[in-house]
């Protein structure tokens, strides 16, 4: 169990060392999305380029381009869609409750972030960017600059080790 | 009286996004005292900080300021010369821009957010009345990764409740934000099992878990799903079963699970 401080974009060797079990705690740009962006990426591609990206589950608590708190939404939902995503070159998702191990395989990790965290979380996010806002708050693609954002723990990494699993058996 | 009821119903929105009650934070900590998995005990530690954090920045605890839900207790004697829904409303719509609340209200079939937490049948107001000439307003706004997870089932009255209970928690409980409080409905009908559920998170209060309910919990907690379902000894923090009679040939089963941030403040008002 080791602590690892990342900045994106992430590559390849960076997520391809990280072991089920670690912490990580990230810096640089990250990307928020839920339901409604993931449906739009979908279907009109992204509106950023993906490459290195650390993608997060979150729909935000935003007042005057101020994070108030933006803890993680459940990953299941948007189980869909991790093929794509990771198919886009993004190589970790945050978020919680986890999800199916099998596409992170060789290429990414699931890093959950502790939920309802979401005033601690406020104080790592700033306001970057918002993309796709006529979703609204919560649904819009929100650009973050985190700061030493975590702690996000490696629930899935690219052996196909998954903790949640581990703990329903 | 009406501009009282707006009034406590923006008061105890703030109250219940901003902290945690007192026994919920109780049971937070000693939970992470006894947890034997340091990962696990890191989480609680940091959910703990979390709404400190929270307190000291004057911000929601989480993101996800929930579903506007309230308990109302009124007494029986008392009569209200206006539209309660109407004057709940108001004060859900005042606390959206003050707290402030993310607007999570939609329209079930074109997602439309009516951005202010309100539409129709929203906010959800739950009676229950009383002996006397009292007014009280609980607010229990309420995110949806628990109530995702929540269900009803009819069973077959010769099924074990508690085993299809343990094996549901399971399976969702890390989608859930565990630990986990759980409001057990047994008997009733469809609809009233469901009731019967929130109700017993609606008086969950720190009180000790009978035998039963303490048996249960036991069993929960030694599937070892621990916080966040990332394995761990403390799975859930709190169970109650709330029972009605049944007919004869149902076994009607529900599970409300509310997540460890369980938010809840009673505003008195009479």
């Amino acid at each position: 169990m080791s602590e690892h401080h990342l900045r994106t974009p992430l590559s390849e060797e960076d997520v391809r060392m990280l072991e089920a079990g670690d912490v990580v705690f990230l810096s640089g740009i990250i990307y928020s999305a839920r339901d409604k962006a993931h449906a739009l990426i979908r279907r009109d591609g992204s509106p950023v380029s993906l490459q290195g990206a650390a993608l997060y589950h979150c729909g935000p608590l935003i007042q005057e381009g101020r994070v108030l708190s933006a803890g993680p939404t459940t990953s299941g939902r948007m189980a869909r869609y991790t093929d794509e995503m990771l198919e886009m070159g993004v190589r970790a998702i945050v978020g919680k409750g986890g999800l199916p191990p099998e596409p992170f395989r060789e290429r990414a990790v699931y890093l959950a972030y502790p939920g309802g965290c979401g005033a601690a979380a406020a104080r790592r996010l700033e306001v970057v960017a918002v993309h796709l806002s006529d979703l609204g708050m919560a649904e819009s693609f929100w650009a973050f600059r985190a700061k030493d954002f975590g702690p996000l723990i490696v629930a899935i990494d690219s052996r196909g080790r998954d903790l949640y699993q581990e703990a329903r058996e | 009286m009406r501009e009282q009821v707006v009034e406590a119903t923006v008061r105890a929105l703030q109250k219940a996004e901003i902290g945690l009650p007192e026994w919920v934070i109780r049971r937070i900590r000693d939970a992470a005292a006894r947890e034997r998995r340091p990962l696990a005990r890191q989480h609680l530690r940091f959910m703990l900080e979390n709404v400190a954090i929270a307190g000291q920045d004057h911000l929601p605890i989480c993101q996800d300021t929930g579903l506007p839900i309230f308990q109302v207790r009124m007494g029986r004697e008392l009569k209200l010369d206006f539209d309660l829904q109407e004057a709940v409303s108001e004060g859900v719509r005042k606390a959206t821009r003050l707290v402030p609340m993310r607007p999570n209200a939609v329209h079930p079939q074109s997602r439309e957010n009516s951005l202010d937490n309100t539409g129709l049948r929203m906010p959800d107001i739950i009676m229950d009345y009383e002996a006397g000439r009292g007014l009280s307003i609980t607010a229990f706004p309420k995110g949806a990764g628990s109530e995702n997870m929540s269900l009803v089932a009819m069973l077959n009255p010769a099924d074990d409740p508690f085993d299809y209970i343990v094996e549901r928690v399971r399976e969702r409980a890390a989608n859930a934000c565990p630990p986990l409080f759980l409001g057990v409905g047994l008997g009733g009908s469809f609809d009233l099992s469901a009731r019967l559920a929130k109700h017993a998170l609606l008086d969950m209060d720190g009180r000790e878990e009978d035998e039963e309910e303490q048996a249960l919990l036991d069993r929960i907690n030694s599937l070892g799903i621990g916080p966040m379902g990332l394995g761990g000894d403390t799975t859930a923090l709190s169970l109650r079963i709330e029972r009605a009679y049944c007919h004869t040939a149902s076994l009607p089963v529900a599970i409300n699970f509310q997540c460890w941030a369980n938010r809840k403040a009673t505003e008195v008002i009479l």
